[in-house]
């Protein structure tokens, strides 16, 4: 049997879904047997393939960098994961859209800042879009896994029917929050 | 024997029920274990209808009626759970969650939130309408409690709270649609109302984090409503 291409990406979040996924501990082993993880922060892979199967996507849409990476991503991904509240909702990071992008860079990088420096005019920062958004809001997304984060059972879960073909978001009985 | 008392005979979910005429679409479908989900409803409260959760079909109304605030009828056929109640039970919960900033994960009410464990419940994996990301106030003012209007859904549980059973009408509703929002006294800060008591109701009968006790972290406002049908039983038993 060849196995699965998987990859995960980490947007605007905390890592915390991709914890929740180590979470699922001795099973990784089983998973490990189904899959081939061909990008992801838990691997030394540099560029995202073509080619893949599914991609558990942690993290709101919150820059332009995570603008160009989500719409590649979805171009290259046959089964688009949502992961977690970040992905789903906005969650944490979408707080910020209460405020301009101009006065939450100040707020950050000059007044709050031991060291300031001029982050409005620096080329070096990923240039913030005006609103954080969930993933849906921006490509098409096939399977949503609320939670923050997810129960490791419920992503592997999710993972194991995607894999064999049954209906994936039945699979999920997760909810907003925790 | 008054109208009212009359027992009437319908069909709720293709089974057969009786009940008295001054009961509720409601009390019946409770009676008999079927589910209707409400927010705004609350035993011990008069009913408003205003969170449009609880609507069912009956056969021959040219709408679909709330089930809170409707009386049974001789012959009623009633549904309760079409998929067509469900799509817009969905697109409600959905639209609540919308609307102001409910972002569960840091809520004081996560866990314990009626409009969380309710979307659950509906089988919402996501909002299909944009956010409208608007800001409200958050009154830290009074000496016990917290108002955050982020996580109001307008149910006006606390408002009738106040009013019918504590009997201080601290609480009341300023503007209209999507602009209405929960005020204290003639729009003042909580702390400084001269009619709230302090007796802390209105926070334990809320269905989410917008009012909490003052030093509950995420996760940590559980609320207390079992009170409210002994007080209210009591008060009428004693009249």
């Amino acid at each position: 049997m060849t196995k699965a291409r998987v990859a995960t990406v980490w947007l605007d979040g905390c890592s915390g879904c991709h914890m929740s996924f180590l979470d699922m501990d001795e099973q990784l082993i089983e998973l490990a047997g189904l899959i081939d993880l061909v990008y992801s922060p838990l691997v030394d892979v540099k560029a995202f393939p073509a080619e893949v199967d599914v991609t558990l996507v942690e993290g709101a849409v919150s820059s332009e960098e995570d603008l160009h990476k989500i719409r590649m991503i979805r171009e290259r991904t046959t089964v688009l994961v949502s992961l977690g509240d970040c992905a789903v909702t906005g969650n944490v990071p979408a707080m910020r859209n209460l405020f301009p992008v101009k006065s939450l860079l100040r707020r950050a990088y000059e007044e709050n800042a031991a060291q300031p420096v001029a982050a409005l005019s620096n080329d070096v920062l990923p240039k913030l879009l005006e609103r954080v958004r969930p993933v849906h809001e921006v490509v098409t997304v096939d399977v949503y896994v609320p939670g923050c984060p997810p129960p490791a059972n419920v992503i592997l879960n999710t993972v194991r029917a995607i894999l064999s073909g049954q209906p994936a978001q039945a699979a999920v009985n997760s909810r907003f929050g925790m | 024997m008054s109208v009212l008392q009359e027992v009437k005979t319908l069909t709720i979910n293709g089974r057969e029920a009786s009940a008295r005429g001054d009961e509720t679409i409601l009390e019946i479908a409770r009676e008999h274990g079927i589910f209707v989900p409400t927010l705004c409803h609350l035993h011990g409260l008069s009913p408003v209808g205003g969170c449009r959760l609880c609507l069912v079909e009956v056969e021959g109304a040219n709408r679909l009626l709330p089930a809170c605030t409707t009386r049974v009828g001789e012959g009623m056929v009633i549904r309760t759970d079409s998929d067509r109640l469900k799509g817009y039970r969905r697109m409600i919960l959905e639209l609540f969650l919308s609307e102001r900033n409910h972002t569960c994960s840091v809520c004081v009410s996560n866990g314990y939130c009626e409009l969380q464990s309710l979307s659950r419940d509906a089988g919402i994996t996501h909002v299909r309408v944009p956010y409208r990301y608007q800001r409200y106030t958050v009154d830290a003012s009074h000496e016990l409690f917290v108002a955050d209007q982020n996580r109001c859904i307008m149910c006006t549980r606390c408002v009738r709270v106040c009013e019918e059973v504590e009997g201080a009408h601290t609480w009341d509703v300023q503007g209209r649609g999507i602009e209405a929002r929960l005020i204290s006294d003639m729009n003042e800060s909580w702390g400084d109302s001269d009619s709230c008591t302090s007796c802390g109701k209105c926070v334990q009968v809320c269905p989410t984090g917008a009012l909490s006790e003052k030093g509950k972290s995420v996760a940590e406002m559980s609320k207390r409503k079992q009170f409210l049908p002994y007080l209210t039983l009591m008060r009428d038993k004693w009249k």
